[in-house]
């Protein structure tokens, strides 16, 4: 019995001396921290993904309370909830246009022709080893590297091609450097047709190795309301984002190719190649 | 130096499969109608085209000049017409622009360099101006330009000349050194004399014994000593080859001139030869066209610019649909998707390889059985790096000296668990390369 | 091209051509041919077990084998995982292993227990084969040891080509014998001494070590600087006062530390890669077995000093990084 109870009073007394330590040295060494910060961070969606350009919510969070930016960069808070951080830190919440992810390609293995391959299934490591194995030296490789680094899983492959679902995405562009083909750009939310294709060679070539490339036959470009919506650069036409076309001009322009494309649609799998 | 073969810490001994070729004599391939010359052969800056489209070029005509001091020239490899310049199938599998000559049959050689007969008291700028002029590249398989490797900042005092052909399959140096061997020997002199050297030191695999004991044959007229490696893969890679025979380490990172060496491969020693005896400029080569499924495997001397398609015409087809089309050898060359990748200065092998050879890649965890830091030549840890880079952890990689890697290839060789560690290495040194291109750009 | 030729001539298919990076072509070493090779390097060991405790010891080893083979299968299952995996031999292995640390007189749910311990607890729950930081032999071994202390220390004494030999006699392990006790050298060298299956027999490890270290399937740095270790630590402690232990040899030849040095501290996935790691590794399990051994309160310490040094694999692996070839010379020119 004198056993036990000298083993209990030997515990309790050594927890509370180390627990006095602990204390004593918190507060000796205890940093001074804006507690703002905290709970903005709180306020934050917390997943981490680094779409407003710093290193995770909480740094952000500092950020914000610092000055240095301002709520509305949070690429996933909804409008109300930037107002809130706003509204708690007496500050405009700014603004900001929504952008998504755009994969200029449309080559799926439907559709073009991939040499059978073998190794390490990474969009990265497969470029070195034969440019991706895929017949179009620009389209894209296949390997889901960009889909594994979206954080909102708003990147699906289908048959070798990674497509974006506009729904899904809130343009936090942690896709677009896994990108060796740097295939992915951010686009204004708010247009939906895009250009599925980014190779810059001849049409020629390119019908050779693909069905859906743009062959820069510019019936787009005429079907567009001004000429200034679309860009010509070489062989291949692309979206002018900051005059965008309006949604009507995929049925307009006729593309022969199917390169133009309405985003929505694209991810629904209206298109070949890309159907579920 | 002794008799007994030289060799070096690791390596692997794979079956060398030299049989299906080594005793078939080197055989020149007919004129073909038309050659699609790759532009950008070499290690360094690609040429300038000098012609257009329509232009009549004769053979050895220059095509293209070179843009700098690690860039070479390009010649026409017979005469005709230029018909296209555009992009074809190159050997990473990416399209590269390529010089299409359509022959007129003639052949018909243009204003070839003047022969310089007298090397012996030509000077030795000349000789080297010569090299720099017939575009001679390593045609062991990196394709660096001889002449840079000529103009060594430091003082050299080796000169070794590689007849390792430690690749399996590949015989294309082995016929060259048995049925060119005073050709070998005498671009061995050449060089020599450009380095102000008075002798070179080739090193031979010890499984080709005919050709070491043709070229002892004669070796002593040139001034040039042979000597036997032992039969263990990469010895013929460059830092494993100095080792070998002079027991020196070229730093990582650091060249051969480093420790004094220069390292030429033989066939480039023959190309220099030409360049000089002959005034040709370096227009062909001979490649080895092997592999079980080909019908008749053989050593061709083929014009650059061959499409590969007819290479393998030559020799016949194929038994059975291949799995893989490989440039160059089995350990280091590379995989092709296309059959009209045309030969390059570069191209010593032609290879398929049966499917029952094609390993899958299975993605088996590593069990870190050791074996591929017992096969490294260049003593860093495989198993480790290959971890590191599928954390993508590219820093860590680095510290463990990534860097160092030759690709040569051991490490998947033996893996138990096949993991790609080749393709892993490769991919840190690009992430790293483009890491550090970032911060410079800062 | 000769013009004349008129057979057709059958060409590659491109779109067939599988693109890889290098090297084209493996050597033919694969998982399962060095767990073979393992396997049959255990095998003198298991027909001396077989000699010596009779039929009981070969139901220890088909149920532990096939035991840690069904729990394979069966986690696999449960944790959707390809299934395939029960065929790369290591879990028959792991079996083997775990039936060499047991008593012949081992009741059959000890053998399933263990079974259980060794796959899930040791190797599939850090990940599977290549990712377990311990051995998972040992793994079930120390668990059992701890768990039921009786039954795992009671042995069998050998009765040699009795088959049916059961568990009427039973007799002291060598190491926890004192004085006049002791097990005769030439007894623990042929395994005619009570104990594990795979404990007794030193000759037939020391013949499937040999087989191991000719096919280059273990490093010989482990068992000799194992071994050695032991051997010079309790030589200089019977030296010193021959009454607190037993001469090294009859240290090197009892218990588990044959069976410890050449098949469990040489496991490839819980050793070190380098062979200056493997010296370290080595040197490191003789010296705790020893300590264990000599002044310890457990008779042997093998299978501890494994497990603790496999807990340091990592950091010996990190600290015996070699120089890659053309190091020293960088640092030679910086230093100019």
């Amino acid at each position: 019995m004198m056993l036990i109870i000298t083993a209990v009073l030997f515990t309790a007394g050594l927890g509370a001396l180390l627990a006095l330590i602990i204390g004593a040295t918190a507060r000796a060494f205890a940093v001074e921290t804006d507690s703002r910060i905290e709970t903005v961070t709180e306020m934050l969606p917390g997943v981490n993904c680094g779409g407003c350009g710093y290193a995770g919510c909480a740094d952000f969070a500092k950020a914000i309370v610092e000055g240095r930016t301002l709520p509305v960069q949070c690429p996933v808070s909804t409008s109300v909830h930037t107002a809130r951080i706003a509204e708690y830190l007496g500050i405009t919440a700014g603004e900001k246009e929504k952008v998504i992810a755009v994969v200029r390609c449309g080559g799926s293995c439907a559709v073009t022709v991939r040499s059978p391959y073998n190794g390490v299934s990474d969009c990265r490591s497969a470029v070195l080893v034969a440019g991706g194995a895929k017949g179009c030296d620009f389209g894209c490789v296949g390997f889901a590297s960009c889909a594994r680094a979206c954080p909102f899983d708003a990147i699906e492959m289908r048959d070798g091609l990674a497509v974006v679902h506009p729904e899904l995405c809130i343009g936090c562009g942690k896709c677009v450097d896994t990108c060796p083909k740097n295939l992915i750009v951010l686009t204004p939310a708010a247009v939906d047709v895009h250009v599925y294709c980014n190779s810059p060679e001849k049409g020629a070539v390119k019908t050779k190795v693909c069905k859906t490339a743009c062959i820069a036959c510019r019936k787009c470009v005429k079907a567009a309301d001004n000429e200034t919506q679309m860009t010509v650069n070489g062989f291949l036409v692309a979206d002018n984002y900051s005059n965008p076309p309006i949604s009507d001009l995929v049925e307009k322009a006729k593309c022969p190719t199917k390169a133009l494309r309405l985003a929505s649609k694209h991810a629904a799998g209206a298109y070949e190649g890309v159907s579920k | 130096m002794s008799d007994k073969p030289r060799k070096f810490k690791g390596g692997v001994h794979p079956e060398d499969s030299k049989a299906l070729s080594a005793s078939k004599p080197v055989q020149t391939a007919p004129l073909l109608g038309k050659y699609t010359v790759i532009v950008h052969q070499n290690i360094g800056a690609p040429p300038e085209i000098v012609v257009k489209k329509g232009d009549l070029v004769k053979k050895g005509q220059l095509l293209a000049k070179a843009t700098g001091f690690v860039s070479v020239p390009l010649h026409a490899p017979t005469s005709g017409t230029v018909t296209a310049i555009e992009k074809c199938p190159g050997p990473a599998c990416v399209s590269v622009p390529a010089i299409e000559i359509t022959a007129d049959g003639q052949d018909e050689w243009g204003s070839p360099f003047e022969p310089i007969a007298d090397w012996q008291n030509a000077d030795p700028a000349v000789l080297k101006q010569r090299v720099v002029d017939a575009g001679i590249v390593g045609m062991g398989g990196a394709g660096f330009p001889s002449h840079v490797k000529l103009s060594p900042t430091k003082p050299v005092d080796t000169l070794i000349l590689n007849g390792a052909e430690c690749e399996p399959y590949l015989t294309a140096d082995h016929r060259l050194m048995l049925e060119q061997t005073e050709d070998v020997l005498l671009g061995a002199a050449i060089l020599a004399r450009i380095l102000g050297l008075e002798t070179a030191v080739i090193g031979v695999e010890a499984n080709k014994p005919d050709a070491i004991s043709k070229l002892n044959a004669f070796a002593s007229n040139y001034n040039v000593t042979v000597q036997t490696l032992a039969v263990n893969y990469p010895q013929g890679a460059e830092k494993q080859l100095i080792y070998a025979l002079t027991g020196r380490e070229v730093p990582i990172g650091g060249l051969p001139m480093d420790v004094g060496c220069v390292v030429q491969n033989v066939a480039s020693a023959v190309a220099v030869a030409d360049a000089v005896i002959k005034g040709h400029p370096s227009i062909e080569r001979i490649t080895t066209v092997t592999g079980e499924p080909v019908v008749n495997p053989g050593n061709w001397r083929f014009r650059i610019g061959t499409p590969i398609s007819k290479a393998i015409e030559l020799a016949g087809g194929v038994k059975v649909q291949p799995a893989k089309l490989l440039l160059g050898g089995p350990m280091m060359g590379f995989a092709q998707n296309s059959l009209d990748v045309t030969v390059m200065k570069n191209t010593s092998g032609i290879l398929l390889i049966p499917v029952e050879q094609v390993s899958q890649y299975t993605s088996e965890p590593c069990i870190r059985c050791g074996r591929c830091v017992e096969a490294c030549p260049m003593d860093i840890l495989p198993a480790t790096i290959s971890q590191a880079v599928e954390n993508e952890r590219f820093d860590w990689a680095e510290q463990l000296n990534v860097a160092a890697c030759i690709e040569c290839g051991s490490c998947s060789y033996v893996c138990p668990s096949h993991r790609p560690l080749n393709q892993h290495f490769k991919r840190a040194k690009a992430e790293i390369l483009a890491a550090k291109r970032k911060q410079q750009k800062k | 091209m000769s013009e004349s030729e008129t057979t057709v001539v059958q060409m590659p298919d491109a779109t067939k051509l599988v693109v890889s990076n290098s090297p084209h072509i493996r050597g033919g070493e694969t998982i399962s041919k060095i767990m073979v090779q393992v396997f049959i390097a255990l095998m003198p060991a298991a027909i001396a077990a077989v000699w010596f405790f009779g039929l009981a010891a070969l139901e220890v080893m088909v149920l532990c084998v096939m035991g840690c083979m069904a729990v394979e299968v069966l986690w696999n299952k449960a944790a959707k995982k390809p299934s395939g995996s029960w065929k790369d031999g290591s879990a028959a292995l792991t079996g083997l292993l775990l039936a060499m640390n047991l008593s012949s007189g081992a009741p059959w749910w000890i053998c399933i227990l263990g079974s259980l311990l060794a796959i899930v607890l040791g190797k599939q729950l850090f990940g599977g084969l290549g990712y377990n930081p311990f051995n998972p032999a040992l793994v079930a071994r120390v668990a059992l040891l701890i768990g039921f202390p009786q039954l795992m220390t009671s042995w069998i004494a050998p009765q040699p080509g009795n088959w049916l030999a059961c568990d009427a006699l039973t007799g002291a392990t060598p190491l926890a014998a004192t004085g006049k006790e002791l097990a005769s050298i030439s007894d623990l060298f042929y395994g005619n001494v009570g104990g594990c299956l795979g404990e007794t027999s030193a000759l037939a490890l020391l013949l499937g070590g040999a087989f191991l270290l000719f096919r280059r399937i273990i490093k010989w740095q482990i068992p000799a600087s194992f071994i050695a270790t032991v051997a010079i630590i309790t030589g200089l402690a019977h030296h010193v006062n021959p009454e607190l232990t037993p001469p090294a040899l009859y240290h090197v030849l009892a218990g588990g530390l044959m069976i410890g040095a050449f098949f469990m501290a040489t496991d490839m996935v819980t050793s070190p890669m380098t062979a200056n790691g493997a010296l370290i590794f080595g040197v490191g399990c003789g010296v705790i077995t020893s300590v264990i051994r000599v002044w310890g309160g457990y008779p042997e310490g093998v299978s501890f000093s494994i497990l603790f040094m496999n807990a340091l694999t990592p950091l010996i692996d990190r600290y015996t990084i070699g120089k890659p070839f053309g190091y020293i010379r960088i640092k030679k020119e910086t230093a100019q």
